[in-house]
């Protein structure tokens, strides 16, 4: 495992794992703001997080792209690279890495649940494991989505003369919330907010569940009333969300899981809907990966790095930069 | 217990007083054995002094590793929740009420609380168990008075709040008599008064514009209007005690008062500290309200005093009905009865119109007074503040001349926008805060400071914006005061936004010394 540094650098082959910075050879785990970066000499990664990256940087975001499917081995000089599911949101992968008889798995951000909007999760066998640790700490024990989403769907049966403004991040998170409304037999149109509405198209052209949607446009105050909007977070807290009458402000976020934070963030109706592990799938995920060494990454790592030396595995905390805001994606 | 924990969870989330009130309203739907338990919860009559949240670690430490609870709990920053989250999965869930719970909890031994509240969490749903464990450590903090849960009462049952309010404190657990009469099942329950903290008679601020048109000027009388705290001494033969403004009990903090008074009557005033019946400043007041049970020495530096302004009841006759004339009488009376030091009369200022009035509002009583109370000299004794009878007039505040430095975002209505300010002031050629004020200024002056400081951020700390020096605010504040606490050794009493200043630059503002001369600090 020496061959990666706490950057996730294999410095050997040049080859980064999201990078912040603009780098010769990027791997990219998904194409969420703080992995996937503009301007790397050349991007691997599957064919959807590329065709995202696209979509919001620009068709030459990158000077090269290589893309892989699940499964498919890619050798770089010493070093074989192959992208397993991570089930965090559409193309998102982990990447095991193979060099001298070592495995070794950089997670990315994932999550063990089941979602209809991406390929589900897949447990690798592997000597190191490098797993995200947002939700790292025994409070988070996320309940069903479909539970959470009917709350959302209670509530907007019960008020009608309000409307129900979610927010979701952009990517990812607001297609899991329509993809859930719609397994719940939710079928009025969803209005959107204009920043969601290209990769709600894309969503779309992957033949993913989401319904019909349509962008916020209309001035008329009261036209939402009994509708579901959704927005980023950022939007609910500014002045776009005035333009609706009667709100009731919803947000769909693990976070959501601490009732001080919700009402913190002005929120009435928390959706405890996460698209990264909790508490116990981050523990079966170590478990099943049958890792001696565990190194834990952006989140809450302390506690993670107490259970696995607890556990007698070699464990301790990587920093990477860049990656500790709880407002991340 | 379900219901219960589903409305807290509401409560707690739902911003608008109006919506607390429906909520509420909803649940007392439903009047089954629950209601007085809820009740009383709600208003924070029910505790549990021996279930402490040192007992709960204690217990939480048994099911989970304490490392991992304390990493949980530092991160948290509420008992409650983190036990409530933290609680393993259990498969014992059992749906049971709030009656049959509380009964259980009450029921506990000491020695049984480790093993058997432990049982009783396996039982709850995560939600049940951080309701039960903010009811057990006591205060809910999810922002519902005691008045809110009245008014919900008061509105589903057809009833008038200050019906409620003039009884309430006679009530005890399990409200029976209440609930009868709120059902109209029975006549409105009979409470001793005599010996009741009595909600008190508040006054509304007066509009300069539109009440004193309307107002006849003989029709009322005036008084000063003090800054100490305003309580209700109760006075009879079976014992003293003194009241704050909401019926809390601090007798025990003053018992100068209370061993120097008799007779029999319940007394409105104020509460000040000074030697002779010359009010000192508030501060000296807040050392004596900060101590539980008064040194000797505390006692003799800042001896307390109380200012009568009115009186409820006199040799066990209710005088509320009265009108307030007649009842300075019955003060007077009770004042004359017995020598003391303890208690003065509120001096009454007459006039013939508000011009001559508004003199003795700005009167310098050695800066003491807040200014005045006008009062409609037949006015009942009615709790609460009802329109019409009693206004405060303020005086006119002090301003200065302040920089904008840092801004958050504000609450409720204001929730979008950057409306909660900190100010400051030179010193050595670097700006001093010396106040934080999130009122006063027009809804377009808002929009404009808002805008002001999303394009002028300069720095961010968590939700704090630091702005670009630019904008000058004129702060207007009520009084102020010397203060350890604060970097600039000051501390202003009600700053708000008075109006903002264009015509000045940041070079025109004073300094700290400056300031501190000028208002004698």
């Amino acid at each position: 495992m020496d061959f990666i540094n706490h950057q996730l650098f294999i410095k050997d082959i040049n080859v980064h794992i999201d990078p912040i910075l603009p780098k010769k050879i990027a791997i990219i785990t998904h194409a969420h703001a703080d992995h996937a970066r503009y301007g790397h000499d050349e991007v691997i990664a599957t064919k959807q997080t590329i065709d995202i990256m696209k979509i919001r940087y620009g068709e030459n975001c990158a000077k090269k792209y290589t893309i892989l499917r699940y499964g498919q081995k890619h050798q770089i000089k010493g070093y074989q690279f192959t992208l397993y599911p991570a089930g965090h949101i559409l193309g998102s992968a982990q990447v095991l890495i193979e060099h001298n008889n070592h495995r070794l798995v950089v997670t990315g951000d994932y999550k063990v649940g089941k979602d209809e909007t991406c390929k589900n999760f897949k447990f690798i066998k592997c000597d190191t494991l490098i797993t995200e640790a947002t939700f790292g700490l025994p409070i988070y024990q996320h309940p069903e989505p479909k539970e959470e989403i009917k709350k959302l769907l209670n509530s907007v049966k019960k008020n009608k003369n309000k409307c129900h403004i979610v927010g979701a991040y952009a990517l990812g998170k607001a297609q899991r919330v329509m993809n859930l409304l719609r397994q719940n037999d939710y079928n009025d149109t969803i209005y959107v907010h204009g920043s969601l509405e290209k990769i709600c198209k894309y969503y779309k052209s992957q033949k993913i569940n989401i319904g019909p949607f349509e962008k916020v446009s209309s001035k008329d105050k009261n036209f939402y009333l009994g509708k579901i909007i959704i927005a980023p977070p950022s939007a609910l807290k500014d002045r776009w969300s005035r333009r609706f009458n009667n709100p009731i402000i919803c947000m769909a976020s693990g976070w959501m899981t601490i009732k001080q934070r919700a009402k913190q963030r002005g929120v009435e109706l928390p959706l405890v809907i996460s698209d990264h592990s909790d508490w116990n799938e981050l523990l079966e995920t170590i478990k099943k990966s049958r890792a001696r060494n565990v190194l834990v990454t952006h989140g809450q790592e302390d506690a993670l790095v107490y259970f696995c030396k607890k556990n007698n595995l070699s464990s301790k905390p990587l920093s990477i930069q860049g990656r500790n805001d709880e407002e991340n994606e | 217990m379900n219901r219960f924990s589903s409305l807290l969870n509401s409560l707690i989330l739902t911003p608008s007083r109006n919506s607390k009130i429906k909520l509420l309203k909803d649940y007392f739907d439903v009047l089954d054995i629950n209601r007085a338990y809820a009740l009383s919860i709600l208003c924070n009559q029910l505790t549990f002094q021996f279930i402490k949240p040192s007992k709960l670690r204690e217990v939480v430490y048994k099911k989970v590793d304490k490392n991992l609870f304390d990493f949980s709990y530092d991160y948290v920053g509420d008992l409650a929740e983190t036990i409530s989250l933290i609680w393993p999965k259990s498969s014992k869930y059992k749906s049971q009420s709030l009656s049959s719970l509380i009964e259980k909890i009450k029921k506990l031994k000491k020695n049984q609380i480790s093993t058997e509240f432990s049982k009783i969490l396996d039982q709850l749903s995560n939600n049940e168990r951080w309701t039960l464990i903010k009811i057990c450590t006591g205060g809910l903090r999810i922002g519902v008075s005691e008045r809110i849960v009245k008014t919900a009462l008061a509105e589903k049952f057809d009833k008038s709040l200050n019906e409620i309010e003039e009884i309430w404190h006679g009530l005890n657990f399990p409200y029976d008599n209440l609930f009868k009469w709120l059902k109209n099942e029975a006549k409105k329950p009979k409470i001793d008064f005599k010996n009741l903290f009595h909600p008190m008679m508040l006054a509304h601020p007066i509009d300069e514009e539109k009440d004193f048109a309307n107002l006849n000027p003989l029709d009322f009388h005036a008084e000063y209007k003090w800054d100490g705290i305003r309580v209700q001494l109760m006075v009879s033969k079976s014992g003293i005690s003194l009241y704050s403004r909401n019926g809390e009990d601090i007798s025990n903090a003053f018992p100068d008062i209370i061993e120097n008074v008799k007779g029999e009557a319940v007394i409105d005033g104020e509460l000040l500290v000074g030697k002779n019946f010359k009010p000192s400043k508030f501060n000296d007041l807040q050392q004596r309200l900060n101590r539980k049970k008064p040194t000797a020495d505390l006692i003799k530096k800042f001896p307390a005093f109380i200012r009568a302004y009115d009186i409820l009841f006199y040799n066990g006759d209710d005088l509320r009905k009265l009108n307030l004339v007649r009842r300075k009488v019955y003060l007077k009376k009770f004042y004359s009865s017995f020598k003391n030091n303890k208690i003065d009369l509120s001096q009454i200022i007459k006039f013939s119109n508000w011009k001559e009035l508004e003199k003795y509002k700005n009167n310098n009583l050695n800066h003491l007074n807040e200014g005045l109370m006008i009062k409609l000299k037949s006015s009942e004794y009615i709790p609460g503040r009802k329109k019409g009878f009693w206004y405060k007039w303020k005086k006119n505040p002090k301003y200065v001349d302040a920089i904008l430095m840092y801004a958050q975002r504000g609450h409720g209505k204001r929730s979008s926008f950057y409306s909660d300010y900190t100010f400051g002031i030179w010193q050595n050629k670097e700006l001093v805060p010396i106040g934080k004020a999130y009122s006063g200024y027009t809804d377009k002056d808002l929009l404009i400071i808002d805008k002001f400081i999303r394009n002028n951020t300069i720095n961010k700390f968590g939700p704090v914006r630091e702005v670009k020096r630019e904008i000058i605010l004129e702060i207007a504040f009520d009084d102020i005061f010397k203060s350890t606490r604060h970097k600039s050794g000051v501390a202003m009493r009600f700053p708000r936004i008075h109006r903002i200043r264009w015509d000045k630059s940041i070079k025109e503002v004073i300094t700290l010394e400056e300031f501190k001369k000028e208002f004698k600090v």
